[in-house]
């Protein structure tokens, strides 16, 4: 009995599912929502097309060039190897992250949990964070060079580089935090004080659990930037060849050691397998923040 | 016995007087209701006795309120008092976590670590709130994921979990289907031997089913106080009449 029910259901035909003609139909009657159909599905269809048509050049003429030599692991002018910039690359990205991320979190704790509202202070620094994260960042380059470059006789390292960067994405990791933090709502902070919770309690056992898959973006955007960056780094890090084997050495980055690549003219092909590495590089390291949310958004049920 | 007493104490959110000389004791062992309409001032004053208020900007208490004999606003610790009087607020809150952790955060935040100490707490208090037989096989389970008056009854017992003297209960049936207000009630009229409940209500009928003691408030005002049937058979003040049988608010 229910079986036939069930097949006598598959037969009918649904009156509210709109069909092609009628559709046609109504776009005849309003040609001007035909039009701009047509512009949206256009822009969403050559956006795509323009990432997609760039991922598969840098692979076509990247993916032959990937040649064993070219992750030797010492440089040389005959392998023109990127180990050493991959693994200056990650020094890199560690470095920054270990001083932008604590500074960052924490203020964006202090801007959310701890300023009174309206506070003048909170107001001047959510501005000046604004203002920084649109400056060029070959300005900060130049500050980095100026400041722990020559002033602070760093020379050219990969410190001076990590301070510099850090600099640079202490704003953007400051605001997803702060925004991701006023999205907790406030009856979680309630409940926490309502148990005779402190502050301390309910913000490191409450709000930043609720809020991690927030920070967590803000690192991954952090991460994007200083895998990317070259401007920043070409006067701080510099580019020596080598893998840095402290932090007071130079070393050079995947992004820059494709910019000098390119920039001599002479390894065009290499340029381009190294490309590639960089593709990877950045996907692995988006892939393996995306796990880490994921883990950490389960475990707290 | 006096659990709690208010002396004329004023209270104003900038420059709105939002408790006008309150006098009011409550007593222990014994469930006090507040009604009036809303914005009347009454879980403004529920919020005074644990001081939830100071996180509201430009709350401004003068008076004395006294918990014990006690100064609440003197030398107390914010967080023993939150420890002694509990709250229930009106839309249940539990934390994204386990029924488990979400019961146990309240004795592990007053340093209860012992797993099984924690496994009896959480245990007695679930039974305590009624609610054991229900969730004593998800409790690893996320507390989000349980219905509204399953939350609400599992924010009673975290509530019950660190072993408080007061439970304020803000509106805390009021979001709930009334199979569930039935339960919480109950609830409440068990709980009396052991604890001192003090619930804001915009229902009468609830105020007159579990409340041994009622005070109704205008406009920022204590208009009456008494003993419930009192209150509801004859009041003295004709504005709460006109309240009680729903001639306003």
């Amino acid at each position: 009995m229910a079986k036939n029910i069930n097949s006598s259901v598959l037969n009918l035909k649904p009156i509210n599912k709109i069909s092609f003609k009628q559709r046609m139909l109504s776009y005849k009657r309003k040609p001007l929502s035909f039009l701009l159909l047509i512009i949206v599905g256009l822009a969403a269809f050559l956006s795509a097309a323009a990432l997609i048509f760039l991922m598969v050049y840098i692979l076509v003429k990247g993916i032959p060039n990937l040649t064993p030599e070219l992750f030797a692991w010492e440089y040389n002018s005959e392998n023109v190897s990127c180990m050493p910039s991959i693994i200056n690359t990650l020094i890199i990205t560690c470095l920054t992250l270990a001083i932008a991320v604590p500074f960052g979190v924490g203020a964006a704790i202090y801007l959310a949990e701890y300023a009174k509202k309206g506070n003048k202070l909170v107001k001047v620094i959510r501005t000046m964070a604004e203002t920084l994260s649109g400056i060029p960042s070959i300005v900060y380059g130049l500050f980095g060079m100026m400041f722990f470059v020559t002033a602070l006789h760093w020379n050219m390292s990969l410190l001076a580089g990590s301070f510099t960067l850090a600099i640079m994405v202490l704003p953007t990791i400051m605001r997803t935090t702060e925004e991701s933090l006023l999205t907790v709502p406030d009856s979680y902070r309630e409940g926490s004080f309502g148990l005779g919770a402190g502050k301390l309690r309910t913000i490191v056992k409450i709000i930043l659990p609720s809020s991690m898959p927030g920070i967590l973006a803000g690192i991954i955007l952090a991460i994007g930037r200083i895998v990317g960056e070259t401007a920043a780094l070409i006067y701080t890090s510099g580019s020596a060849t080598g893998t840095a084997t402290n932090v007071m050495d130079s070393g050079r980055t995947l992004a820059i050691h494709m910019y000098v690549l390119a920039n001599e003219g002479l390894y065009t092909n290499q340029a381009w397998g190294t490309a590639v590495v960089l593709l990877v590089l950045v996907f692995g390291i988006n892939t393996l923040s995306a796990f880490i949310a994921k883990k950490l958004g389960s475990k707290k049920g | 016995m006096d659990k709690f007493q208010i002396q004329s104490m004023n209270l104003h959110y900038g420059k709105f007087h939002a408790l006008k000389n309150i006098n009011l004791n409550m007593q222990k062992n014994k469930i006090t209701a507040f009604i009036g309409p809303s914005g009347c001032g009454k879980s403004t004053l529920l919020k005074s006795l644990n001081r939830m208020n100071d996180l509201v900007e430009g709350c401004k208490i003068t008076g004395s309120l006294k918990l014990d004999g006690e100064d609440i606003y003197g030398n107390m610790d914010v967080n023993v008092l939150r420890k002694r009087v509990g709250m229930v607020f009106q839309k249940a809150n539990p934390f994204p976590m386990s029924v488990y952790d979400n019961i146990a955060f309240g004795p592990r935040t007053h340093g209860v670590k012992n797993k099984k100490q924690l496994d009896e707490i959480v245990e007695q208090t679930l039974k305590d709130a009624a609610i054991w037989d229900e969730l004593k096989d998800r409790l690893k389970k996320s507390a989000l994921g349980l219905s509204g008056g399953q939350q609400q009854r599992l924010c009673i017992a975290r509530a019950l979990a660190v072993k408080p003297e007061v439970l304020l209960m803000d509106e805390a049936t009021s979001a709930l289907d009334p199979i569930s207000t039935g339960k919480i009630e109950e609830l409440c009229m068990k709980l009396k031997n052991e604890y001192t409940i003090i619930m804001v209500t915009h229902n009468m009928q609830q105020a007159l089913r579990v409340s041994d003691y009622t005070a109704f408030f205008l406009l920022g005002e204590m208009i009456e106080y008494n003993d419930t049937d009192t209150i509801f058979s004859s009041p003295k003040e004709q504005k709460t009449e006109e309240y009680i049988t729903g001639r306003f608010g």
